[in-house]
């Protein structure tokens, strides 16, 4: 849509997602489909009865709605897990990052940062997903959920698949002056990739450490140039991996083709009002809640450039630049 | 002429060609039920070591690679990455910010091995640590931290090799000491070690760094299967020019074996004929037949002489220049044993014993040297024995000879270097022959078993670590004495 606006195609945008688990569609059995598919398929009223004969109880159970990776059949969380065993991610860094992110969005809740950001809806005026008195002590007690039993992986430093909309507007800076619309930020750069995480093992969730150095090049900029830092956190494990990634010579190097490792960045920096691990993940709402933070944050400083950093399923990953107005 | 059965180390009669003599023991601790009952009741578990193949990869599992750090940095770390990557190894090494920039460096794609986060059932084929940065007492606790969450995560002949800064060339006095201690360090995780798992140290003298590659080929591999516990040197040689040839590094050369007829010798000739020499067997007359047939196996050529005759060294100089227009490759394997306590032995059995152990290589040696019939980036090696460095009850004359020979190297090591030559030598410990499957049971499985890896050698063993010596590669090799014995407790 920015690209969009940048192009003179259009004058403005709104762009938004919304996401539900607790109302999923839920799918047929595949056994069930394929009975009656085939039922379809045949012609003579013998055939439908043999090919009905096929139909049994326990097909009708219906597909449990998951977050599977279908050309590996793992969840996301499994995928993580790899990535977390290949990173050597820690439980302990895991929870920490976790509790910030929970303590951070619920300060900005109890400042009001987020009053205007955030329309209640059914009674509901708070991230449901929130809880300001996490420890790292009451994290450490959970059991892990993802990579075996010996895996570092819980409910506490895992986003939780949730319900959620969000939208934001873009447009032309003419037009928003035209229609007397305050501007809070601008898009400077956005960037996408994809990784293999089939057959070249790739960590599913690393795309946007892909995606990162082309952007950067390209604005002139390095990892350490910005004021505030959003990365999205499907899981504590995978911002890690991400951070570890940009550290690492020996990734940079082998898989991104530098000379030297992408930097740091500055935790005080990053997620300053919390993120995903806190506000929960409704896969098509999160890049708007995202845009959303990072401009307010970017308005109210008046100056200085945000980094944004997205995964997404199916080994793709966004980035994009963000500045005050 | 004087009429002797040739062979090697303490060990009368070997079979040709490294096979084994039955270990029955050895075969019954690896069925199911006798697993079962040796570990109940505490007895040693000998399992069968992996053994070099041709073809095959120099490591076959994944491989830890860490740096202590300190003042001096991971000093190893480029040349370890850099050989690592050119094995094709699987590595892994901890988030540490000097071996991963060594890593990027060299083209390895290492992954990362967190201690703290490691999934249970993480395995290694080998550990290794550059301890070259350890300059004080205190910063030896660097290497706990490697070994501590590792060291058990060793697999079946897996290797732990720990690289280090020769104490004589250490900065400081505190460098030199934590670089010795290293020593004490390594020999006892090689006793530690279970299942064929070894346990070795070398020291790379400061710019001796692009030598290494060979030794750290050889000790991460199956061809290192009975050496353990050992100490090696590393320092400046020749640098290795042109592309190195892994699978035959000794294409184009010539080898002399002594007492290559039989036992260690032959399997010595064959590994060195296996690794693209030709390779000139020598023995004495009487065995002329039994040599033809060894070195017919690999279109080797034959020798035949008595090399305690005063003429012997001038006629191998002669033959060797030419036949062949010098020699590469000298293997000094030929030797004796006229086993008597010293109060009950003969002028005789000592004086053949001497001549044939201790003098003649010199004698040989000397004569090419003098008609510089070795060849630049020549190699000699010795065979020593774990009796001339224990000494052994019944082998005065032997032990002597047998420590001589380590004399021989030592001496020679410092003037030979000069002219771009190496000398080493093997020290053979219990190796499995014809002579060890008759000696009476009790001595032979206490010989057997008093070692790291509960069995022993085979022929294939000693032939494996000259192979090394002899390599066109190993220029900076030189000087050392290498036991082949499975970490043996005599004279350790």
């Amino acid at each position: 849509m920015a690209n969009k606006i940048a192009l003179g195609q259009i004058d403005c945008a709104v762009a938004g997602g919304v996401d539900t688990t607790s109302d999923a569609p839920l799918a047929l059995n595949e056994d069930l489909r394929d009975v009656l598919l085939e039922l379809n398929r045949t012609k003579s009223n013998t055939g439908r009865l043999r090919t009905l004969a096929r139909l049994r109880p326990q097909q009708l159970v219906p597909e449990i709605p998951r977050n599977a990776e279908p050309r590996t059949g793992l969840s996301m969380g499994e995928h993580a897990a790899i990535m977390a065993r290949d990173w050597g991610i820690g439980r302990q860094e895991q929870d920490e990052l976790a509790v910030t992110s929970h303590h951070r969005l619920a300060a900005a809740y109890d400042t009001g940062w987020m009053d205007d950001l955030v329309t209640p809806f059914l009674g509901l005026e708070r991230d449901q997903n929130l809880r300001p008195d996490s420890t790292v002590e009451k994290l450490a007690k959970l059991k892990p959920v993802f990579g075996g039993p010996d895996g570092t992986m819980t409910a506490g430093n895992s986003t939780p698949l949730s319900d959620g909309a969000s939208a934001v507007l873009l447009a032309s800076e003419d037009w928003a002056r035209e229609h007397d619309i305050p501007i809070q930020a601008y898009i400077t750069e956005a960037q996408t990739a994809a990784v293999d995480h089939v057959h070249k093992r790739e960590g599913l969730l690393m795309a946007p450490a892909y995606a990162m150095p082309t952007m950067l090049a390209r604005a002139g900029a390095r990892l350490e140039d910005f004021d505030f830092y959003e990365i999205h956190e499907a899981f504590a494990a995978q911002v890690l991996c991400t951070l570890k990634a940009w550290e690492d010579p020996v990734f940079c190097s082998e898989r991104l083709g530098l000379d030297q490792p992408l930097g740091s960045i500055d935790r005080d920096k990053l997620n300053v009002h919390g993120g995903s691990l806190g506000a929960g993940h409704p896969f098509g709402a999160t890049g708007g809640r995202i845009v959303a933070s990072l401009a307010k944050a970017l308005h109210e400083s008046g100056s200085g450039r945000g980094l944004i950093s997205i995964c997404a399923a199916g080994g793709l990953g966004v980035t994009a630049i963000m500045e005050a107005a | 002429m004087v009429r002797v059965p040739l062979i090697a180390s303490f060990t009368t009669e070997t079979t040709p060609g490294g096979t084994a003599m039955t270990d029955r023991y050895q075969q019954l601790v690896n069925t199911p039920i006798g697993k079962l009952v040796t570990k109940q009741i505490g007895l040693p578990q000998p399992v069968r070591l992996e053994r070099y193949r041709p073809g095959q990869p120099v490591i076959s599992g994944p491989v830890l690679f860490g740096g202590a750090g300190g003042s001096d940095g991971a000093r190893l770390a480029p040349a370890v990455t850099k050989i690592l990557a050119g094995v094709g190894a699987e590595v892994l090494t901890p988030m540490d910010e000097d071996v991963r920039a060594a890593a990027a460096k060299a083209k390895l794609d290492a992954g990362v091995f967190n201690p703290d986060a490691a999934p249970a059932d993480q395995r290694f084929k080998a550990l290794v640590f550059d301890a070259s940065g350890i300059d004080s007492s205190e910063e030896l606790v660097r290497a706990w931290e490697f070994f501590h969450p590792s060291i058990r995560r060793v697999m079946p002949s897996g290797r732990v090799i720990i690289l280090g800064t020769p104490p004589e060339d250490a900065g400081t006095p505190e460098a030199a000491i934590a670089q010795r201690a290293l020593e004490g360090l390594e020999r006892a995780i090689g006793k530690e070690l279970k299942r064929g798992a070894t346990s070795q140290l070398i020291y790379v003298r400061p710019k001796a760094e692009n030598q290494l590659e060979s030794t750290l080929r050889f000790f991460l591999s199956p061809r290192s299967a009975f050496v353990s516990g050992q100490v090696v040197r590393i320092g400046a040689g020749a640098a290795p020019h042109g592309r190195i040839d892994w699978q035959s590094p000794l294409n184009g050369k010539v080898a002399l074996v002594t007492g290559a007829a039989r036992g260690i010798g032959a399997a010595i000739a064959e590994v060195l004929a296996r690794d693209g020499a030709h390779v000139v067997g020598l023995d004495v007359p009487p065995m002329a037949d039994e040599l033809a047939d060894v070195v017919g196996r690999f279109g080797g050529s034959s020798l035949t002489v008595d090399i305690t005759d005063e003429g012997a060294p001038a006629g191998i100089a002669g033959h060797l220049l030419g036949e062949h227009e010098g020699v590469d490759v000298v293997v000094h394997n030929a030797g004796i044993t006229r086993d008597k306590t010293m109060g009950r032995m003969s002028e005789d059995q000592w004086r053949k014993v001497i001549a044939i152990n201790l003098t003649a290589p010199q004698r040989i040696t000397d004569e090419l040297l003098s008609r510089e019939g070795i060849r630049r980036n020549g190699r000699i090696v010795g065979v020593s024995s774990i009796s001339g460095i224990a000494g052994n009850a019944g082998q005065t004359n032997y032990s002597t000879s047998k420590a001589g020979v380590i004399g021989f190297v030592q001496t020679r090591a410092a003037e030979l270097a000069k002219q771009g030559i190496t000398i080493n030598a093997v020290a053979p410990g219990f190796i499995e022959t014809k002579m060890t499957a008759a000696m009476p049971i009790a001595l032979r499985e206490a010989g057997r078993r008093m070692n790291s890896v509960s069995q022993g050698g085979l022929p294939i063993d000693v032939a494996e670590t000259i192979a090394w010596m002899a390599a066109p590669a190993s220029a900076g090799v030189n000087g050392n004495i290498v036991r082949v014995c499975g970490q043996s407790l005599l004279g350790a």
